[in-house]
């Protein structure tokens, strides 16, 4: 096939830089909210606890397309954040990048939240009051103190959440549609297999295989070279 | 006024209850009492990392906490040097970051100790540049000592600072402590179940048992 590098098109390369952009924007997004929600659950006991983890939770155990489906009513042009969106900011969501980027935040987000969590209730939390006495505001010692303490958890959780984004499908079939001139690479996968068989579309279809494994497994390993360093760190 | 009272009740969900009162003016005080009397709850209510159910602490003129007229200062605030009983030094930071934690979140005219001079007085100079994983218990004593002394305190807590150490540290780290109070003139308050400490440091003496004062005043008197 002409016009291919390792085996992908430039169609297929375009849609690997846009799960790319999605997954990293979707991670970015989904951080500070992750670190907060992560270090709240971790550290405090409020009314409501078992409600929001639950609720952080949801997205691992719905359907996919359902969690979309459920994005789609709220951020549609109709929708409850979204009519308001376009109202005061002329801003649409479902059916753009935006769209993507969102769905990729909200289906990471439990992995995000769970690794953060972890990493949290692992630092003794005499630690975080030792700096707040030593005149540390508790910004000031959740930056200073807990945050670096628990950067090899904080890292790991990035990583999981961006590479469960690379692969996110279902939700982002609803909500960011399937347009043909930019599909993500699951999406690209999607089409090429719904498509009536051409020639090399399986040498395609494996590429795009090669492709996935590739950045999953990349991520996944420095995930877990991540966390390794944090255990002898912890252990040293 | 004596330049510290407190008086201050702190249930636990346990059924564990602290009600102490007590008021020094004393350099050294030390509050002495068994395992679980309550000693170290009465120092983390006096840093602000515990919150009284009721009472009041005064250090000098500063109200650090009265629940009558709902006053709660921020542990930040309170200008008060913790030296745990487990150190508790930052792990990712060196013994120089470490020592400095406090002593840059003062204003520069409110440091009253020196770094450099507090590193000589503790023998820390050839420390600074190691991570705590890699120091002896006696070392991060001293680095928590530092640490602790170089954030400007107006009162210095100390919960059981020789725990941990054996007996011939326990003679240095004890020197380490008079050094301090003598030079820098900070009060302290002074946690042990030693009556050999107390006699060695203390000029008054808080005895304390499940929770409550059971006596209070001169070492000889009291122990």
């Amino acid at each position: 096939m002409a016009d291919t590098f390792l085996g992908l098109t430039p169609r297929d390369w375009q849609a690997v830089g846009l799960s790319l952009r999605v997954s990293a924007a979707g991670v970015l997004l989904s951080l500070p909210f992750g670190l907060g929600l992560g270090w709240l659950l971790a550290r405090k006991n409020f009314a409501g606890k078992t409600l929001v983890e639950t609720a952080v939770n949801v997205p691992l155990v719905l359907p996919p397309v359902v969690t979309g489906y459920l994005l789609l009513v709220v951020l549609g042009r109709r929708g409850w954040i979204g009519s308001w969106l376009f109202r005061w900011f002329g801003l649409e969501v479902a059916f753009t990048w935006r769209a993507a980027v969102l769905a990729v935040a909200v289906m990471g987000f439990p992995l995000l939240v769970r690794a953060i969590r972890l990493a949290f209730q692992g630092i003794d939390p005499r630690l975080f009051q030792a700096a707040r006495s030593l005149g540390a505001g508790p910004v000031g010692a959740f930056f200073s103190v807990s945050l670096p303490l628990a950067r090899s958890g904080v890292i790991a959780g990035i990583v999981l959440a961006f590479a469960r984004g690379l692969g996110e499908f279902g939700a982002t079939l609803i909500v960011y549609g399937n347009p043909e001139s930019a599909p993500t690479l699951a999406l690209e996968f999607y089409n090429t297999l719904q498509r009536p068989p051409g020639a090399g579309d399986d040498q395609r279809l494996w590429s795009l295989v090669g492709a996935s494994l590739v950045l999953a497994c990349a991520a996944l390993g420095v995930s877990e070279y991540l966390e390794r360093r944090g255990q002898r760190r912890e252990s040293a | 006024m004596s330049l510290l009272e407190f008086h201050c009740r702190l249930r636990y969900a346990s059924g564990f209850e602290v009600d102490a009162a007590f008021a020094t003016d004393a350099a050294v005080t030390a509050l002495f009492g068994p395992s679980g009397s309550g000693k170290t709850s009465i120092l983390s209510m006096i840093a602000g990392l515990r919150r009284p159910q009721s009472g009041f602490i005064r250090l000098g003129a500063h109200v650090l906490f009265d629940s009558g007229a709902g006053v709660n200062r921020s542990p930040e605030s309170r200008r008060i040097g913790y030296v745990f009983q487990d150190h508790l030094l930052f792990p990712h930071l060196s013994v120089r970051r470490n020592l400095l934690y406090g002593w840059r979140r003062r204003p520069a005219q409110a440091r009253p100790v020196s770094f450099e001079r507090a590193a000589a007085v503790l023998e820390l100079a050839d420390l600074l540049d190691r991570l705590p994983h890699t120091l002896s218990g006696g070392q991060r004593q001293r680095v928590a000592l530092g640490r602790a002394l170089l954030c400007g305190p107006e009162l210095l807590l100390l919960d059981e600072p020789l725990a941990a150490l054996d007996v011939a540290l326990k003679h240095r780290v004890l020197d380490y402590v008079e050094q301090i109070v003598n030079e820098w003139h900070i009060p302290t308050l002074y946690v042990t179940h030693n009556p050999g400490d107390v006699r060695r440091l203390a000029q008054r003496v808080i005895a304390l048992r499940e929770g409550r004062v059971n006596g209070a005043g001169l070492p000889g008197a009291v122990l």
